[in-house]
């Protein structure tokens, strides 16, 4: 199951990459309105000769990191904090580099009683209306919501073992086998591996990872990261600002699968061919 | 004479009630509970209502036009779990009578015109999907285009795993179409109804300029179940309910179904911004008396108009020089 590649517990995080990919990294903590959330970890730094902002899930390893970190789940405060960091980009004219890696948006009482769903939203929101370029990396988990929070994106590149999904194989396995010992079952049946999003035209890069993943070279793993992403930037930066949000939109409007029998005959489906 | 009261209590007991309410168990015909909107007569419990009837209570009588009512999902994962998802979506469609879960088209309500966007419960959870994101963008489009008001109905348990990322994206697909109604500036209005979670919640159900809720509704981004299995913590009383999201400032207002035509109503001539219904109806009386002397204006500069030209004419000849371009500027405007 590629699940456990992308949940291993060598796997480098958020943190990692910013070590070996960003020099003078400045990290800015606090939403500005009640609290820091460490499980997202954001902060200004030079990518190469510019500067940017970086904005990222942080899981941690030991179980103390994964504690303090609650195993890369953010709450409304994490996403407040993404929030206001993106419009700090924005103001300043920095491309927004963002790290995906969350089982999930974290399901507390105090989490939904904060305004999990309208932070997740608003997060989305920000992240659509910027003119800046933005460039979203799944690096292990991308847990539905907790996820997508962060990867509203011009362009989202995923390394190869990574899985991207609406909802972990337990949680579908809980609800349409009625019995989460499907997990197997429902991580094949949602098609969460890189190379199937590709296929599905969800993201616009597989990056490839050291021999048995990218725990076992993270540096190697993460030169190639950076390749990608300079990359993707250097497309981005060849278009106008106002175009990149036009751009972004209609990257999203044409996700999904759907057909029109009556509107003149033709079917239409943003996916080309799904092959056999 | 103990013989005789027993006869009566027997014709006297009432026949069974042809309604039960689920939440306080009192009976009710099952036509006085349509004519109460679908609300228990007893105590105010608000039960599902399908898109159909939504859109009855809604919207002005004779008002809606559905638009894109056949787009239809495919099965781009060919998603089979204890059924094949094709199945599941063809049982939901006998089940409603609709094919997806998402009914639109363009309305009056109570008099304002809108495009109307109302999900049904009863196909597959409401959920979200391929269909449903286009449907609401098309929704948000036309909106923005025509300069209408968007009002939508939510209730949904989140998004559709069997269509797998592709409906995870529908989350960033309806928000981006958010975004194209914001920038229009028109109107957008959500109406929260019994249960509104996951993915829907969390996009555009919560991103509009106004969102209300039904009495009860469960709103939340993970369910109860989810969160007791997960945290183990326990639930407080009246956790995501419509009145605890209230409280919280979650919410604009929670407004029952009787009463939720004349709110939305109230609150789109409200975002239209200007005058008053009663202010613009003194005004347009105003502006036919107006209508008169620029009317009275315009024939009376037409007249100088010609009478410049002639003149100029005449000038131009005079001088013997060639005059057509003068009397072409004075006619632009």
């Amino acid at each position: 199951m590629t699940v456990e590649i992308a949940r291993h517990k060598d796997r480098p995080r958020t943190r990692d990459y910013i070590s070996y990919l960003i020099r003078g990294f400045e990290e800015l903590k606090g939403d500005r309105l009640r609290a820091d959330d460490p499980a997202i970890v954001g902060g200004l730094g030079w990518f190469g000769d510019r500067a940017v902002l970086v904005v990222g899930h942080q899981k941690g390893r030991t179980l103390d990191e994964q504690t303090v970190h609650n195993f890369g789940m953010a709450r409304p405060e994490g996403y407040r904090k993404a929030q206001r960091l993106f419009t700090l980009a924005e103001r300043h004219r920095l491309p927004v580099l963002t790290f995906v890696d969350t089982p999930g948006a974290y399901p507390g009482v105090a989490a939904e009683e904060g305004g999990q769903a309208r932070a997740i939203a608003e997060t989305m929101l920000k992240m659509a209306r910027l003119t800046v370029p933005v460039v979203a990396t799944v690096i292990g988990e991308g847990g539905s919501g907790g996820a997508l929070a962060l990867a509203v994106a011009d362009r989202v590149l995923m390394q190869e073992n990574a899985t991207y999904s609406v909802i972990s194989p337990e949680g579908c396995a809980a609800i349409l086998w009625r019995d989460a010992g499907f997990a197997p079952q429902a991580a094949e049946a949602l098609r969460p591996t890189a190379s199937q999003l590709f296929d599905l035209g969800v993201i616009e890069k597989v990056i490839e990872e050291p021999r048995g993943g990218a725990h076992n070279n993270p540096e190697a793993a993460a030169a190639k990261v950076g390749e990608a992403i300079r990359a993707a930037l250097a497309e981005l930066d060849q278009v106008e600002p106002g175009e990149r949000r036009a751009q972004r939109r209609e990257r999203f409007r044409r996700l999904g699968a759907w057909a029109e029998p009556d509107a003149g005959g033709t079917v239409l489906s943003a996916i080309p061919d799904l092959g056999p | 004479m103990s013989v005789t009261v027993e006869i009566e209590r027997k014709d006297s007991q009432p026949a069974r009630p042809e309604w039960v309410c689920p939440s306080c168990k009192r009976g009710a015909r099952s036509a006085d509970v349509s004519a109460n909107l679908f609300v228990c007569p007893s105590c105010g419990h608000h039960l599902r209502v399908s898109a159909r009837e939504r859109v009855a209570q809604l919207a002005d009588r004779d008002s809606f036009d559905e638009l894109w009512p056949t787009v239809r999902t495919l099965d781009p994962l060919e998603f089979v779990d204890l059924e094949a998802y094709p199945d599941r979506v063809r049982e939901a469609q006998a089940k409603t009578g609709l094919d997806e879960a998402i009914v639109t088209g363009t309305a009056t309500i109570d008099g304002s015109a809108c495009v109307l966007a109302v999900m049904d419960f009863g196909f597959l959870g409401g959920s979200m999907g391929s269909v449903v994101g286009e449907k609401l963008w098309r929704c948000a489009e036309l909106a923005a285009v025509e300069g209408l008001p968007l009002v939508a109905v939510c209730s949904s348990g989140g998004a559709r795993m069997q269509e797998g990322i592709l409906s995870l994206m529908q989350m960033a697909k309806t928000t981006c179409a958010v975004d194209v109604v914001n920038e229009a500036g028109s109107p957008f209005v959500t109406i929260l109804a019994d249960p509104c979670t996951g993915g829907v919640m969390a996009s555009f159900a919560a991103l509009a300029d106004i969102c209300i809720a039904e009495p009860g509704a469960l709103l939340s981004f993970s369910g109860p179940r989810v969160i007791a299995e997960t945290t183990r913590e326990p639930l407080p009383e009246g956790f995501g309910t419509a009145e605890r999201n209230l409280e919280l400032g979650h919410l604009d207002a929670v407004v029952p179904r009787n009463e939720l035509k004349a709110r939305v109503g109230s609150y789109l001539r409200l975002l239209k911004g200007g005058d008053s219904p009663e202010r613009r109806t003194a005004r347009r009386s105003r502006d036919r008396g107006k209508r008169g002397l620029a009317q009275a204006a315009a024939d009376r500069a037409r007249a100088l108009a010609a009478l410049a030209r002639r003149s100029s004419l005449r000038r131009g000849r005079e001088a013997a020089e060639p005059a057509q371009e003068a009397p072409a500027r004075e006619e632009t405007p």
